[in-house]
């Protein structure tokens, strides 16, 4: 390893000319630093770039400007059989016309591996992903699952440097999705090779990477761990995509270091804030506050950011109640945990009922207007 | 950072390889070119040829002049062969009228079965269509001729004791041109009907349609492209058809492709010949341009 | 389509229709074994006509001449079909709609002016008219049946297994060979039957590209027909429905077995 990082986009641009002669940025200026080794997600709705990214570093297309650096080298038009980097195909892209074996045998033939030492680790790939008894079966006699684990084996065997998955569990129902989600990270720590991972699917992303890069119209948004972005998202895009949020419209009218005061004109009320950006006295923001945050009570408390409001709507999920509240005209959602057990409707909350809301300062994060 | 080791030759300085590889432009044109170039020679050229050839005309021992001039179109234009070409076309339409009325009730029959017998109902509509074409044809005048299996069977039943005298007549040539079309007909049909889910017949039995309703309001209008391309693919080799008028009209039956082949090489007229193939070829092409409009030219043209 | 049983009337006609579409060919074997040379009326069985067509040197001929132009003119037609093909399903290039077109023309002109087109071609060329000239015809009117057919099954491939191909570190050259090809061979396969058969069938192009010495099945029997009926004819047709019917049943049950 002579790089400190696995994959790194510098300044990456990449434009497509449409049938129809317009032209598309569908990456615009992106720079993203991979680490040896890391669980990387590149998490966004489709046609955010997520997926033209990832097939600029296997090959398929490659830079309109700036380059990609693989191990720290600048891989230019480099074709995808020159790179050592392997892909997880969203549709598996399985040969038909092979069995298991002869699949994930290819790429080891292309090496001019030994039949002997293709033999033996063509068996441990297939060990790794629990397909040993399949080798003789040809892809259209498997289940999804199983062709799924070929595509990880066919693409692992070779030991990459990275490996590229492009939401390769796609096409799997629910609950298979759950549990090779886990398998996929089991695995990933297991032969420690650095992967990138494309999903439009926020959980799956938040279940299984060390850091997400979260993609909108051809740009990163944000780069960092989970927590990181679902607790302190920088833009009201991040805080909006990933799980839910309340967004109010305010105007700052002090900054104590990370501390804010923000003042929403729609309550005529001051809330005490955190900053996640920067911001200056007198700047018109957006306040954001998750709705499982907000701590409901019957009665006042003394504490600062505590608004009365009025029940319009109260939904039971089950593990939750989902209520939906008036506050000063705005409508403000607050997701509360039921965690007594009862069948007592008088312990639910009800329409018309006035409510206590308390926003706790650390959560109420103040982010630029856009 | 190591970005500054060994740069690959292949990133700064565009080679041969990879201008071939990165101009998919120049990569199509490449596999499309073999067909172009040969079908351009072969059959766009010839084509023209013949296009040229009909606005010349006929020397003293059937060699061709080098005189422009319009007399061949001119001498198409005479009653004989405006009849002869009426006569083609009303033979087509028949043709096709007709294989369209035979073939849609078996498309459907088959396109309705069990997935298990319908490959096997559809092979058995192949195999003579995949014997030759002048051995069916020999096949009918074996049936057709005086005292052959036909007029055994009609004697043998006491419908009639003298010979039907079929062969030789147009009825004969309707019975050979339609035998030979029908498969093209069938295939188009069934690809189309076979397309339409049982689910959408479900749901117009479940609106209150009646089964002959659900048959015209929904199953016969689903099953218009299949209709258009059997058309085109019986029609067209209908009209220039030469060869069944041949063997089983005898002298009566002459249509446009019999005055074609007979120009080319009985009467040696090639221009005058050249002159009725375009005017076939107009014919046909407007027919399939009208059609092709209308609907397009839809993958069930390709069996 | 549906499953339920479908009327009666229907299931009759279908039978029917099935019986007008087979009586001729069965008429035909049955007659191949007829002890009279009118071949008119039942007057028991031989088997002579077939011992007669097995030492006839005219057909043997033809079946030459049929079989080298039928081998050679669909080895070319579906090397230069399967390209194009490919090139119209993966590439955009100028000239697209025109080379589109041109794959039609033989499905809207008519036989009779193709081969009056290529008979004028040939003749100013001052090619000798045989073998060669009915060839080069029949891998003119075979290139688009080929590329049609190809094209059909090329739809709906997946181009993600080129890339993985290149991606486990196969060239462009390997990728073809070992990943494209294999994938796409069952169209080619088909394509490859179509352009056989229509060679084999092809009476009217042959008609005006051949020469002498160049006479092929079909042209042989088309002047056996006309002029004298005899067993003889049946028998040809017997074994050539036969061959057929086998190999068409070999090419069936390969599609249900992979199936």
């Amino acid at each position: 390893m002579q790089s400190e990082f696995a994959v790194e986009l510098r300044d990456v641009v990449k434009k497509f000319i449409t049938p129809e002669g317009n032209e598309l940025i569908a990456v615009d200026h992106v720079n993203i630093q991979i680490r040896n080794g890391e669980f990387f997600s590149m998490l966004g709705s489709s046609g955010c770039g997520k997926t033209t990214s990832l097939r600029m570093i296997a090959g398929f297309e490659w830079p309109t400007e700036g380059d990609i650096y693989i191990e720290g080298e600048p891989q230019g038009h480099r074709p995808p059989f020159l790179r050592p980097v392997n892909t997880v195909f969203q549709s598996y892209a399985l040969f038909q016309h092979m069995t298991v074996f002869q699949n994930v045998a290819f790429g080891l033939e292309m090496e001019h591996a030994t039949k002997s030492e293709i033999k033996s680790r063509v068996g441990r790939a297939l060990e790794m992903v629990r397909l040993s008894s399949m080798d003789r079966r040809r892809p259209s006699q498997l289940s999804g699952g199983q062709q799924q684990r070929v595509a990880l084996a066919r693409a692992l065997v070779k030991t990459p440097d990275v490996l590229l998955l492009d939401e390769p569990l796609g096409a799997l129902d629910l609950k298979l999705r759950k549990e090779m989600q886990l398998e996929l990270k089991a695995l990933q720590q297991q032969v420690g090779i650095t992967f990138i991972y494309v999903t439009h699917d926020q959980e799956e992303a938040l279940t299984m990477s060390d850091r997400i890069a979260v993609m909108s119209y051809g740009r990163v948004l944000q780069v960092g761990p989970a927590v990181e972005i679902y607790e302190r998202p920088t833009s009201r895009f991040v805080a909006d995509f990933i799980g839910e949020s309340n967004f109010f419209d305010g105007t700052v009218k002090a900054v104590n270091q990370k501390k804010a005061v923000v003042t929403i004109p729609a309550w005529k009320q001051d809330l005490q804030a955190t900053l996640v950006a920067d911001a200056a006295a007198g700047d018109a923001v957006v306040v954001s506050v998750r709705p499982e945050k907000i701590q409901i009570s019957e009665q006042p408390k003394t504490n600062d950011n505590c608004l009365e409001g009025v029940v319009f709507n109260s939904t039971y999920i089950g593990s939750d109640t989902h209520l939906f509240l008036d506050v000063g005209g705005q409508q403000v959602k607050a997701w509360e945990q039921n965690r007594v057990s009862s069948l007592d409707p008088h312990l639910f909350y009800r329409k018309d009922q006035k409510l206590w809301l308390t926003f706790p300062a650390e959560n109420v994060l103040v982010l630029p207007k856009e | 950072m190591a970005s500054s080791a060994a740069v690959p030759t292949d990133v700064k300085r565009p080679s041969l390889l990879r201008l071939i590889r990165e101009n998919k432009v120049a990569q199509g044109l490449t596999l499309i070119s073999p067909a172009n170039v040969y079908l351009v020679l072969f059959m766009v050229v010839p084509l023209i040829l013949v296009g040229i050839l009909s606005f010349l005309s006929r020397g003293e021992y059937g060699q061709v002049l080098f005189q422009f001039n319009l007399s061949n179109y001119t001498r198409l234009l005479d009653p004989i062969y405006g009849r002869i070409l009426l006569y083609s076309l009303g033979v087509g339409v028949a043709t096709t009228v007709l294989s369209l009325l035979i073939g849609y009730p078996l498309a459907y029959y088959i396109a309705r079965a069990p997935a298990r017998q319908r490959s096997l109902l559809l092979f058995l509509v192949l195999v003579p269509f995949w014997t030759n074409f002048i051995i069916r044809i020999y096949a009918w005048i074996m049936i057709l001729r005086a005292g052959g299996f036909l007029d055994t069977v009609v004697q043998w039943l006491h419908i009639s004791d003298q010979p039907l005298h079929l062969l030789y007549t147009p009825t004969a040539v309707m019975i050979g041109m339609v035998y030979e079309f029908l498969p093209f007909m069938i295939l188009p049909l069934f690809t189309s009907l076979e397309k339409i889910e049982n689910a959408v017949l479900e749901a117009a039995a479940d609106l209150g349609a009646p089964p002959y309703r659900v048959f015209l309001r929904v199953t016969l209008p689903l099953s218009i492209p299949g209709m258009i391309a059997g058309t085109i693919l019986v029609f067209i080799p209908a009209m220039g058809m030469f060869v069944i008028p041949d063997l089983m009209g005898g002298a009566k039956t002459i249509l446009i492709g019999n005055v074609i082949r007979n120009q080319f090489l009985t009467a040696r007229d090639w221009p005058f010949g050249a002159a009725a193939s375009m005017i076939l070829m107009v014919l046909t092409m407007v027919f399939t341009f009208y059609y092709a409009r209308r609907a397009g030219l839809s993958e069930e043209l390709v069996v | 389509m549906s499953e339920k049983k479908p009327p009666v009337w229907l299931r009759i006609y279908t039978f029917l229709v099935y019986l007008y579409i087979y009586i001729p060919i069965i008429i035909l074997v049955i007659f191949s074994f007829n002890n009279q040379k009118l071949n008119i009326t039942w007057k028991g069985f031989t088997t002579q006509w077939y011992a007669v067509l097995f030492h006839d040197r005219l057909v043997q001929l033809a079946t030459r001449n049929t079989l080298i132009i039928a081998l050679v003119s669909t080895a070319i037609a579906t090397i230069i079909g399967t390209l194009a093909a490919l090139a119209m399903q993966r590439y955009r290039f100028p000239g697209y709609d025109a080379s589109e077109a041109l794959m039609y023309i033989p499905i809207v002109i008519p036989e009779v002016v193709m081969g009056i087109s290529l008979l004028v071609f040939f003749v100013l060329l001052n090619m000798k008219l045989g073998l060669v000239t009915i060839t080069l015809s029949h891998i003119a009117f075979n290139i688009p049946f080929v590329a049609l057919v190809v094209r059909a099954r090329l739809h709906g491939y997946d181009n993600s297994i080129d890339e993985a191909a290149m991606d486990l570190g196969a060239n462009e050259m390997t990728t073809f060979w070992r990943v494209t090809l294999p994938t796409i061979m069952p169209g080619i396969l088909a394509g490859a039957m179509l352009a056989l058969t229509l060679s084999l069938d092809d009476y009217v192009i042959t008609y005006f590209t051949a020469g002498p010495g160049s006479t092929t099945l079909p042209l042989r029997v088309f002047s056996m027909v006309r002029f004298m009926v005899t067993p003889e004819v049946n028998a040809l047709s017997t074994i050539w429905v036969l061959i057929v019917f086998v190999i068409l049943l070999i090419g069936q049950l390969a599609r249900n077995r992979r199936a």
